[in-house]
């Protein structure tokens, strides 16, 4: 394997515009989730930094900064320091494997549009995904506190049950495309998204990767009515800014994810491809705030019985049905 | 390049193996064994099989130590400062296992054995093509996957029996 130094010098501007480009919109969906909630409940939500709070994000980020950072007495140090980088990190890494555009010709040679495409993508998001559960797990473990405990308990059953509804979800989808690789999953839905084919998987996802997103109507983790705010209790000024800009990175993320497995990823008529995907992650960003500000919480066994006892057979039932379909169809 | 990331990595799978043995913190072994997971799943894919990385990953580091630790959160055991080294008797069976493998492994490396040839039949630098590793698994070794699928469902099946609520 021969790698020259133009191959690194673009994967590490790819992955250093991919990092911006990330944190800036996770930021402002901060600003847009207060806003739009805003709307919602009839106010008017931050509009004092700059025109229509614009800065809102940038005043946010120096209090976060200048906090002081607290921790509790009896913390398992090491533990409780680490956490917040162990939930954020598996969120922006998964970006390394989505596509947001068709190759282009850069520099005489074909650059795709996504960091890495190895051909176990589908894989290698959910191998994350199950990651991210240790940044929940050890928290609140670490934060050496009750309500932060039961928050991270809380958390890590629930991850682990939706992730294997979400995984389930998902096969259709590799049966239809023939591939785990995410490239190959969108050219597969260039005259055809999958959602025409998959609805009912399309809605086991969406709940799922709400479930996974730890928001309402599945915000158990932290539910601020019993647990004060569950496992980021303890946590204050950067590091539970990392807990909180994780959350929205995964929102980015999994939205991004939704639209390359069901909504035919950047393919879209007359507009460029990536504006069409980053419309399609928007519109999903849109849908969890929209959710957020009208759904109320499920109680927690609700949600176990409804993860496995609804979502995981009807998962399975889809995924026989997507096989007779396609040997039907020969 | 790869020989030095090959290099480093197996340190780091051995020292966080070794630290995963003798930390006396559950939870803190349970974050040594899943660094060595991680560092084993690179490995896997420098050695060109991403598919065995990506399991590596979602099997080991994300679902049995998850539950491994949801378990020992779950327990919340007091002071687990008190667990002892444990007597060279209760090691005996452990370290009869070890040293067949050491022999096995001797035996590998002494080359009188020929090596089992990669999937597929190509050359050995290809990247495991996931569609040959399924039909390979799948029509090669259908009836030991279905054997084993069998056991797992014997298994469960025996745990919900075990874990049954018993009428008083």
């Amino acid at each position: 394997m021969t790698i020259d130094l133009i191959d690194i010098a673009l994967v590490a501007g790819k992955i250093g515009l991919i990092f911006l480009v990330i944190l800036g919109l996770a930021a402002y969906l901060v600003l847009a989730e207060r806003k739009l909630l805003a709307y919602i409940q009839e106010r008017l939500g931050p509009n004092r930094a700059g025109p229509w709070g614009m800065l809102q994000p940038l005043a946010d980020g120096i209090k976060l900064i200048t906090k002081e950072d607290v921790k509790p007495a009896g913390a398992d140090k090491w533990l409780f320091y680490l956490a917040p980088a162990m939930a954020a990190i598996p969120a922006i890494m998964i970006f390394a494997v989505i596509p947001f555009g068709p190759p282009i010709t850069l520099f005489g040679r074909e650059v795709g549009q996504q960091v890495v495409d190895i051909n176990v993508g589908l894989l290698f998001f959910i191998a994350f995904s199950s990651i991210a559960v240790y940044g929940v797990a050890l928290g609140g473990w670490a934060s050496n506190s009750k309500y932060a405990l039961l928050g991270s308990i809380r958390g890590l059953a629930q991850l682990i049950s939706y992730e294997i509804t979400m995984g389930l979800s998902l096969v259709p989808v590799v049966m239809l495309a023939r591939s785990f690789q995410l490239s190959e999953i969108v050219a597969a839905q260039q005259s055809c998204w999958f959602i025409v084919y998959q609805p009912l998987a399309f809605i086991i996802f969406l709940i799922s990767i709400f479930a996974e997103c730890k928001r309402i109507p599945f915000d158990l983790p932290e539910a601020e009515g019993e647990l004060v705010a569950g496992f980021h209790t303890e946590y204050s000024g950067l590091r539970f800014g990392l807990f909180f800009v994780g959350e929205y990175i995964n929102v980015i993320v999994l939205g991004g994810l939704a639209a390359t497995f069901f909504l035919g990823g950047w393919h879209g008529p007359l507009l460029p491809p990536v504006v069409w995907f980053l419309i399609k992650v928007l519109a999903f960003a849109f849908l969890f705030i929209w959710v957020r500000g009208t759904l109320p919480r499920l109680r927690y066994d609700q949600l176990m019985h409804f993860g496995w006892k609804v979502l995981t057979p009807l998962a399975l039932v889809n995924i026989l049905a997507t096989g007779w379909f396609i040997v039907l169809k020969g | 390049m790869e020989q030095t990331l090959f290099y480093i990595l197996a340190i780091v799978t051995v020292i966080a193996t070794i630290l995963a043995i003798t930390e006396k913190h559950p939870v803190h072994a349970i974050i040594y064994l899943v660094t060595s997971f991680f560092a084993l799943a690179v490995v896997f894919y420098l050695l060109a099989a991403p598919l065995i990385a990506v399991f590596e990953v979602i099997i080991y580091a994300g679902a049995v130590m998850v539950l491994f630790m949801f378990v020992i959160m779950m327990l919340d055991q007091g002071n687990p400062e008190e667990a002892r080294c444990p007597l060279l008797v209760h090691c005996l069976p452990a370290l009869v296992l070890a040293g067949i493998i050491l022999a096995a492994l001797l035996l590998l490396l002494s080359g009188r054995s020929t090596p089992v040839a990669p999937i597929g039949g190509g050359s050995e630098k290809r990247l495991l093509d996931v569609a040959d590793f399924a039909i390979t698994l799948f029509k090669k070794y259908g009836v030991a996957i279905e054997i084993i699928s069998m056991q797992l469902l014997f298994a469960i099946v025996g745990v919900l029996y075990l874990g049954r609520r018993r009428k008083p």
